[in-house]
């Protein structure tokens, strides 16, 4: 599903790569951490898959496509495979939980009536539906990250990439979305989440790839977040 | 679609006090660039289609028109013309010669003043017919003049540029003031078009944000800001188009038209072409700063 081959990427006025010659291959339906301190290369690797970045050697092939060689009129397109979560939520903060979520299915151009029936079924799956008139600043911060994986997963994408997507949750509500995140995963969905959480990683045992000054220093299926 | 009008809409009221800014300068531009094309379409008609090929016209004899070189009662004869022909073409100062017969003259004078009442009470009679003439050196029209002058059957020789040049001169003026006030003046449009648009991507940014992330087209994310833009300058287009409907009716039809009846005017339809040209350049200048403006929040 997402294969990476001897990728680097310098970002311009930088002397060290922010990634160097990695190489990993995500299959698809697997569900995978990033791990790695603060500036190791984690979210940048999510920003290669997404076409946020584009390499600066190396081939990142996303669902079959080497979206380094992608002309930018057809991103819009890999994006819509590609679900995203992120520490801060990033929901718009105008509209209700139901309105963040349609958005998402609006801006694609999908019809009235689909996202009329999608959303609730959305919300409903990530335990939301009693609060979709609600506004993000009426919700605790489980809840608002429930809401943007509603969102992230509403066009019922190949891949998830969240990024450190508990990082600002206390362990409890983290609980509740790894177990949605997990659910997702075993939906079929494919994903990587990026995370300092140890607890989470060690609990989960799936695999682990750690990411240190940009290199990829470990591959480990079943993985904890620490070597063992 | 509904999402980008929503959108529309609450750009419009969001940025009132610039997007009416931006109206006014698109207005008073427009007009402006509106009004130097319709001088430069005023000196066209003047200058008819002969003006650019020809400086000297020779006028020749009718049997009413008097003359040091016409015979009173009587036109010029078919021998003094085919004389006169020989003479211009045989001069080397002359480049070409052109004959307009009294039919042919009489159809020129029907298109030139189409819409004027003095062509009621012409006829194909009262025309002279005439020779144009072009030199191989303008400068030196005194020299053809004055020996055109004393040939038996011309009554009269005419330096059209003469007459002309010190009119065109003025509206030449007229144009490119108008044309540089409106050049300066939509340059501020099309920068304050431009300043507006950012500002409202940059209070968008997040949403924006989101809809690239959840794969909206740059076309979809456009839409807003062009649409935007699009309505205010249209607005302004609509407003300087008024303008110059005004300006034609109250100033050439009711105004300058009786008052110079000898003079060719233009008419509505080269007030349509000023619009048409108007209203192009009004949506070029909003879509052009527009595309600029959001290229960068739009970026892959």
């Amino acid at each position: 599903m997402i294969t990476f081959t001897e990728v680097t990427k310098r970002y311009p006025g930088q002397k060290r790569a922010a990634l160097s010659g990695v190489s990993a291959g995500i299959a698809d339906g697997e569900f995978v951490f990033l791990v790695g301190p603060s500036g190791s290369g984690k979210s940048t690797f999510l920003r290669l898959v997404l076409r946020e970045a584009r390499a600066t050697s190396g081939q990142v092939v996303v669902d079959g496509r080497d979206v380094g060689r992608m002309a930018g009129w057809r991103v819009p397109k890999l994006r819509r495979g590609i679900g995203t979560v992120f520490q801060d939520f990033r929901l718009l903060p105008g509209k209700s939980v139901h309105e963040n979520v349609a958005f998402a299915l609006q801006v694609i151009g999908r019809p009235g009536r689909e996202i009329k029936r999608v959303v609730p079924e959305t919300l409903e799956r990530v335990g939301l539906a009693d609060k979709s008139d609600r506004l993000p600043e009426e919700l605790s911060g489980g809840e608002q990250q429930r809401a943007a994986l509603a969102r992230a997963v509403v066009n019922k994408p190949r891949i998830l990439l969240a990024d450190e997507p508990t990082g600002n949750l206390d362990p409890t509500t983290s609980v509740g979305i790894m177990k949605l995140l997990d659910e997702i995963n075993r939906d079929g969905t494919t994903v990587v989440m990026a995370t300092h959480d140890s607890t989470i990683v060690d609990q989960m045992r799936r695999r682990v790839i750690e990411l240190s000054n940009g290199e990829l220093i470990r591959d480990q299926t079943q993985g904890v977040y620490g070597y063992q | 679609m509904r999402h980008a009008l929503t959108e529309v809409f609450s750009g419009l009221r969001r940025n009132a006090s610039m997007n009416f800014a931006v109206l006014v300068t698109m207005w008073v531009s427009l007009t402006l660039f509106g009004l130097g094309t319709l001088v430069t379409q005023q000196v066209d008609l003047i200058k008819g289609r002969w003006y650019d090929r020809i400086e000297i016209t020779l006028f020749l004899c009718t049997p009413a028109t008097q003359g040091d070189n016409c015979t009173p009662g009587e036109a010029t004869t078919d021998g003094q013309r085919e004389s006169i022909r020989a003479a211009l073409e045989s001069n080397p100062e002359v480049a070409e010669v052109f004959y307009q017969s009294q039919a042919e003259v009489f159809e020129e004078f029907q298109q030139t003043y189409a819409d004027s009442p003095v062509l009621a009470s012409m006829k194909a009679e009262d025309m002279q017919d005439l020779f144009r003439i072009k030199l191989v050196n303008p400068e030196e029209y005194q020299v053809v003049t004055a020996e055109a002058i004393r040939m038996p059957g011309v009554q009269n020789v005419q330096d059209l540029r003469q007459f002309l040049d010190p009119l065109f001169d003025w509206l030449n003026w007229g144009r490119w003031l108008a044309v540089g006030a409106s050049g300066l003046l939509l340059l501020a449009a099309a920068l304050q078009i431009g300043n507006s648009i950012r500002m409202a991507a940059h209070t968008r940014r997040r949403e924006i944000g989101i809809m690239r992330l959840v794969g909206a087209s740059n076309t979809y994310i456009m839409l807003p800001f062009l649409l935007e833009s699009l309505l205010v300058a249209l607005v302004g287009a609509a407003l300087a188009c008024a303008t110059l409907a005004g300006i034609q009716q109250f100033a050439i039809v009711e105004k300058a038209k009786p008052a110079l009846q000898g003079f060719t005017w233009i008419g509505w339809e080269h007030v349509g072409i000023a619009m048409v040209w108007l209203v192009v350049v009004a949506v070029a200048l909003s879509m052009i700063p527009t595309l600029v403006a959001t290229r960068r929040y739009l970026k892959v």
